[in-house]
């Protein structure tokens, strides 16, 4: 990762989709294991899943824009012995459908995978209705609800192996927005551990998804300043690496990053957790509420999701050390 | 394995006084349970108890040692509030034991106001908020088609609870995939919490509903234990579509002060009430 300025350009080699990691694997594991099963809200072509449609349309439950209905329909496929992937666009998964996702899925405790697509910001342009940056603070309190948010290809396929082959509920944050691969230190996905990407003592960045290479490159800048930061992999939002996190506050500060909003998400999971065993000052990137209108890149520019925005957190926290 | 009728299947007029005793041992227990607890919603508890009745000893085959056998018949609560009944039909089919009523929403019970899967043999899934039941019953009846089980899926509905806009579009999906060995049976005593539904928030015509949204319907006098065994005895196989029964009911049903009264939907019985109920359920 270089050490430029940050901008949708950086990354124009080697960018992929996680959604066709996405479809890839499924049908993948839909080879292997019969019992796995599709549920969607009309989102076959959202979800690249025309392909898995094609080899097994009687395993493509689409159940039409009913979105209730389909994580109910998912929580029993699951009583009858399926696998079920609750594939839909993650705003109306988590939001639409979220008594359904509390009752039939996280506190009934079923066997239901839930893949959140395009979250974020992901639709831009089409405004809040669309974005999903609340899902992860929605979801944050269903504590047996496993919740995965991948960074590249690597980690959507270990996330859904992963869920396929844990009994139980788990969430999939799928994102739509392009994303190189990050140089991970670990294989696959250390069930419930962070992963450190980058030692560093002067300010810790915990970031996930599309914003965990943004971190990396925010790392670059502030080294070229000669600061040291730590760049630690989320990717676990539930559960939380609590100790990956006091870890972090070892350094003094530290900075949150993700594709969501501030405020309960993994800002605020973070926040509590150093509240309540190692307090140091803290910046958290994200979005502040409902975003204006403007493209992804344009959004993650305003609102400083990017190397440039991470790195001015990161000073501002460390700027805020003894104080 | 295969299942049977649990318990061990008996017919004509003995298969009726079955159903009749176990009726009245709901009502029983759920009524003590209430008025133990001076908690839970025993004027649906005493509207559903013959439907109840009815399909755990005349029509559903399960087996209360395996509660989660890959065959056996799904019942879900979708009137979640109403574990007076459901809890007690659990017991007296032998899923737990009696004894265990007295915990009723007792500290740390198992028995929770609204039923728990994870906390007692015998529950699909959990319900309490309103219109969960059909979905989670369309998926299961799914999954029986794609693995080519047999096993039927029953759903309880209330009929207050169809004012809920979920129970629609799983009634769609139900119609659309002719899910023929799903059933849904509702809970029609026209009452909910507040008023009556047709004052509230009008289902009528109800079996017009169902039957543009793919069903049979069959509508029966939610009391007739004859009726009820008939109705959802039937072989599924030479249907093409899913069954809806309205089972017109009365709430409070076998207690005069209760009847179709709507301060019973979470009244609770003090002594003097609570004795003069035990004597007429008998």
């Amino acid at each position: 990762m270089s050490a430029a300025p940050h901008s949708a350009s950086e990354f124009d080699a080697g960018l992929h989709d996680c959604r066709d990691t996405f479809a890839r694997t499924l049908e993948s594991l839909a080879e292997a294991d019969e019992r796995i099963v599709v549920v969607v809200n009309d989102s076959v072509g959202s979800s690249k899943l025309g392909g898995f449609k094609k080899r097994w349309p009687e395993r493509t439950i689409n159940v039409g824009i009913a979105e209730q209905n389909m994580v109910g329909v998912g929580a029993g496929l699951a009583n009858g012995g399926k696998i079920p992937f609750v594939s839909c666009a993650s705003c109306f998964l988590t939001g639409r459908a979220l008594e359904q996702v509390k009752a039939d899925v996280a506190y009934s405790n079923t066997n239901v995978k839930l893949c959140g697509q395009s979250p974020g910001i992901a639709y831009g342009e089409l405004g809040p209705t669309h974005h999903s940056i609340e899902d992860l603070a929605w979801l944050r309190p269903l504590t047996n609800l496993l919740t995965i948010v991948p960074s590249d290809p690597q980690e959507m396929e270990a996330a859904l192996r992963f869920a396929a082959a844990y009994e139980g509920p788990v969430f999939v944050r799928v994102s739509r927005y392009p994303v190189p691969a990050v140089p991970h230190t670990r294989a696959g996905l250390e069930p419930g551990k962070a992963e450190v990407l980058r030692a560093g003592d002067d300010v810790a960045i915990l970031a996930h998804g599309v914003m965990l290479s943004r971190a990396l490159a925010a790392a670059d800048r502030l080294a070229a300043e000669g600061v040291s930061a730590r760049v630690v992999n989320m990717a676990w939002m539930n559960p939380l690496d609590v100790g990956a996190v006091i870890d972090a506050a070892a350094t003094g500060a530290v900075v949150t990053v993700e594709e969501a909003s501030v405020r309960g998400g993994l800002g605020g999971a973070v926040a509590e957790t150093l509240a309540l065993n190692r307090p140091v000052p803290m910046e958290m990137v994200g979005f502040p509420g409902f975003v204006p209108t403007g493209s992804v890149d344009f959004l993650f520019e305003h609102f400083g999701l990017t190397a440039a925005g991470i790195s001015a957190a990161a000073l501002k926290a460390i700027g805020r050390k003894g104080r | 394995m295969s299942l049977t009728l649990a318990p061990a299947p008996v017919s004509g007029a003995d298969r009726l006084d079955l159903v009749r005793a176990k009726a009245l041992g709901i009502r029983r227990c759920a009524f003590t349970m209430v008025h133990d607890a001076q908690l839970g919603h025993p004027g649906g508890d005493f509207s559903a108890a013959d439907v109840l009745a009815s399909l755990y000893f005349g029509v559903m085959r399960y087996d209360p040692s395996e509660p989660r056998h890959p065959d056996r018949d799904r019942f879900i609560m979708s009137k979640g509030h109403c574990t007076g009944a459901f809890y007690s039909v659990l017991a007296l089919a032998g899923y737990f034991p009696e004894a265990q009523l007295k915990t009723y929403m007792q500290p740390l019970s198992k028995l929770n106001g609204h039923p728990n899967r994870n906390y007692l043999p015998g529950i699909e899934t959990n319900t309490g908020p309103l219109g969960h039941g059909l979905p989670v019953a369309v998926g299961i009846a799914i999954a029986g088609k794609l693995t080519g089980k047999d096993y039927r899926t029953f759903v309880l509905t209330g009929d207050g609870e169809l004012q809920e806009g979920s129970n629609w579009e799983a009634a769609m999906a139900a119609g659309h995939h002719k899910l023929n060995r799903l059933t849904v049976i509702v809970d029609r005593n026209r009452l909910q919490q507040g008023d009556r539904t047709e004052a509230t928030n009008g289902l009528d015509p109800l079996d017009d509903k169902w039957r543009a949204f793919g069903f049979h319907v069959e509508m029966i006098d939610g009391h007739d234990h004859a009726a009820l065994l008939n109705v959802l005895g039937a072989d599924p196989s030479g249907r093409d579509r899913p069954l809806c029964v309205i089972a017109n009911t009365i709430k409070g049903k076998g207690v005069s002060f209760m009847e179709d009264n709507v301060s019973w939907h979470h009244g609770v019985p003090n002594a003097e009430q609570f004795a003069q109920a035990m004597k007429e359920l008998i």
